[in-house]
């Protein structure tokens, strides 16, 4: 059990973190203190051109030397800090969070055709694999994730996040149940623009994993989650599927009801099945996936999760429970529960 | 009668609860709980002839092991309400979350609109506890999932919902599903029975039709003059063959 809740402003209108902080709150039974998080995008209009790459490192002095070497080689840090923090009375500080603002340099490539994304996918999957105490948590342009082992309103007040301004936000409450809580376990999981978070257990993790390793990816973070990042970021950015698609090869219809769909849409969705069988999710699951123009959240296809969708003028919410939407906005509209393996999506108008 | 006002603004379901059964044993005919906002297992385990009306959206497990009172919730209602309910009643203005009438005993409960999956999942009845759910318009996947006893009562005035749901019934046992209209037999789960609804089994749902007119001011006529689709357990014990040998 967990506590989920995301919202998308479609005309980039900005939010600061208060609201989804209380929203968040709302549901500390869904939690149990050992993990929280949330992710803004927008929040670095400044640096909106550089990779955001955060860091945790379990020992600044010892590592941090390594991560600037490995940047340098692969383009230029315009500017690096330690990600602002709270001293709270509730939160351990056992990592250094720190964020650099990152562009891969074409030059210092020469005869390369790989894309920005792939370059910094890389050096993401080469610092969790091969540096220890060093954990790169958040990838994307002008987004940020700030997350710990806490409670949310704790995890909210340790990173201040009401003074971070963004037009799409997700939040998470962990109960970790199979792996211990942990700050890198906690959600939200990201690489690139993608956030996931996510209620419930990935019981095909291992199938996932084997088949997204296949593809480069490497699954550093000990929690079921983290796959589901790395599988969008396969099927959307790099074969190209719409977000629909997308949920219905992780989330498929059964095989009954493909037969029963008219002809093009059984050839359809026969062939996404048994294109990305081994993308399947199975198990209880509700998740949230955001990237900078859209968020999408479905449920597993038997609906062992909740989820419920709202919308108040340009917005629209998606969490675990109505009274963390009516929380963020009282006057919220559509209440509504998505339909099991059927996306709810928000893209942005502008 | 002596009743009693509270405010739920900010409060933890705790102390929200404590108040309420302070009132009751004060011997309170009716309580009305104000701005509620997700407050988890109110009324759980009340016992007591109260009258609870509720404004706002309340949380899970509503009136879990709840056994007497009487609660009106104006507001959507969160996952199962009414979870292993014993005796009294909750009548929803609004709609509900999945697994409404969980494992419920007793008593009754009225949702106005929709509900979400698994709906009266594994409800139960033994001598005169007989459960009850009625829904004024729809369920979604899995309505009466291992049911085991009681009756659920399907209105759907929206006349295509449900058509595309699944698993209607899946492992039933015991008690009996209405759903007013036709459904599919594509609709239905395993081990389940489909009949039209006999003259004998419309006596069993016409009262409780009038009674959800009445506590949501609708016209019975159309409800009463529909046809019913009864889905009864094929077996009392369907999944015989799969766990045991005999």
């Amino acid at each position: 059990m967990c506590g989920i809740i995301g919202v998308i402003d479609r005309k980039r209108e900005l939010m600061d973190g208060s609201s989804i902080k209380r929203a968040l709150s709302k549901m500390d039974e869904r939690g149990s203190g050992e993990g929280a998080g949330y992710v803004a995008y927008g929040v670095f209009p400044e640096f909106k051109n550089y990779y955001a790459i955060h860091v945790f490192f379990d020992n600044i002095h010892e590592s941090k030397a390594a991560v600037d070497h490995l940047l340098s080689e692969w383009g230029i840090v315009v500017h690096d800090e330690e990600i602002p923090t709270s001293d709270h009375a509730k939160i351990r500080k056992i990592h250094t969070p720190w964020r650099y603002f990152f562009k891969p340099d074409a030059t210092l490539m020469p005869r390369s055709t790989a894309p920005e994304e792939d370059i910094v996918a890389h050096i993401v999957m080469k610092v969790n694999t091969t540096m220890a105490g060093v954990l790169v948590f958040s990838s994307g342009k002008n987004i940020g994730v700030f997350k710990a082992s806490g409670w949310p309103e704790d995890v909210a007040e340790f990173y201040k996040i009401h003074e971070y301004k963004g037009y799409i936000w997700l939040g998470h409450n962990r109960y970790p149940t199979n792996t211990p809580g942990w700050w890198g376990g906690a959600h939200p999981f990201n690489l690139l623009n993608w956030s996931v978070v996510h209620n419930g257990e990935i019981t095909s993790y291992g199938t996932n994993r084997r088949y997204i390793e296949s593809y480069g990816y490497h699954c550093t973070m000990f929690t079921d989650t983290e796959v589901v990042a790395y599988l969008v970021d396969l099927l959307v950015r790099k074969h190209g599927l719409s977000a629909e698609m997308a949920v219905k090869a992780l989330a498929p219809p059964f095989w009954d009801e493909i037969d029963r769909m008219p002809e093009k849409a059984r050839l359809l969705h026969t062939a996404i099945r048994l294109a990305y069988g081994p993308a399947l999710m199975n198990g209880p699951f509700a998740i949230v996936v955001a990237n900078e123009d859209s968020i999408v959240g479905f449920t597993d296809r038997i609906k062992l999760r909740p989820l419920v969708s709202g919308e108040y003028g340009n917005r629209l919410y998606i969490s675990s429970e109505e009274a963390a939407i009516r929380t963020m906005e009282p006057d919220v509209e559509n209440i509504m529960m998505p339909r099991a393996g059927s996306p709810i999506i928000g893209r942005l108008v502008v | 009668m002596n009743s009693i006002e509270i405010d739920a603004k900010e409060l933890h379901y705790t102390p929200l609860n404590q108040q309420i059964r302070k009132a009751v044993r004060e011997g309170a005919g009716k309580i009305t709980v104000r701005n509620l906002m997700g407050q988890r297992f109110i009324a759980d385990g009340l016992k007591g002839d109260v009258a609870l009306d509720l404004h706002g959206v309340a949380g899970g497990d509503l009136g879990m092991f709840m056994s007497g009172p009487h609660i009106t919730l104006y507001g959507n209602a969160d996952h199962a309400p009414g979870n292993t309910m014993d005796a009294g009643s909750i009548v929803i203005h609004g709609s509900a979350g999945d697994a409404v009438a969980h494992s419920m005993r007793g008593g009754k409960i009225f949702v106005r609109d929709t509900i979400g999956y698994r709906g009266g999942i594994h409800m139960k009845q033994y001598l005169d506890k007989c459960p009850v759910l009625v829904l004024g318009d729809s369920a979604r996947s899995f309505l009466g999932e291992y049911m085991a006893g009681g009756l659920i009562l399907v209105l759907r005035q929206s006349p295509d919902s449900m058509d595309d749901e699944r698993g209607i019934g899946s492992g039933i046992h015991g008690g009996e599903i209405f759903i007013r209209g036709k459904i599919g037999d594509d609709c239905l789960g395993v081990g389940t029975k489909k009949d039209f609804c006999t003259n004998e089994g419309i006596t069993r749902i016409i009262p409780l039709i009038h009674e959800f007119a009445a506590k949501f001011g609708i016209d019975p006529d159309p409800l009463l003059k529909s046809e019913y689709t009864r889905i009864s357990p094929a077996s009392a014990r369907p999944f015989a063959n799969k766990y045991t040998w005999e």
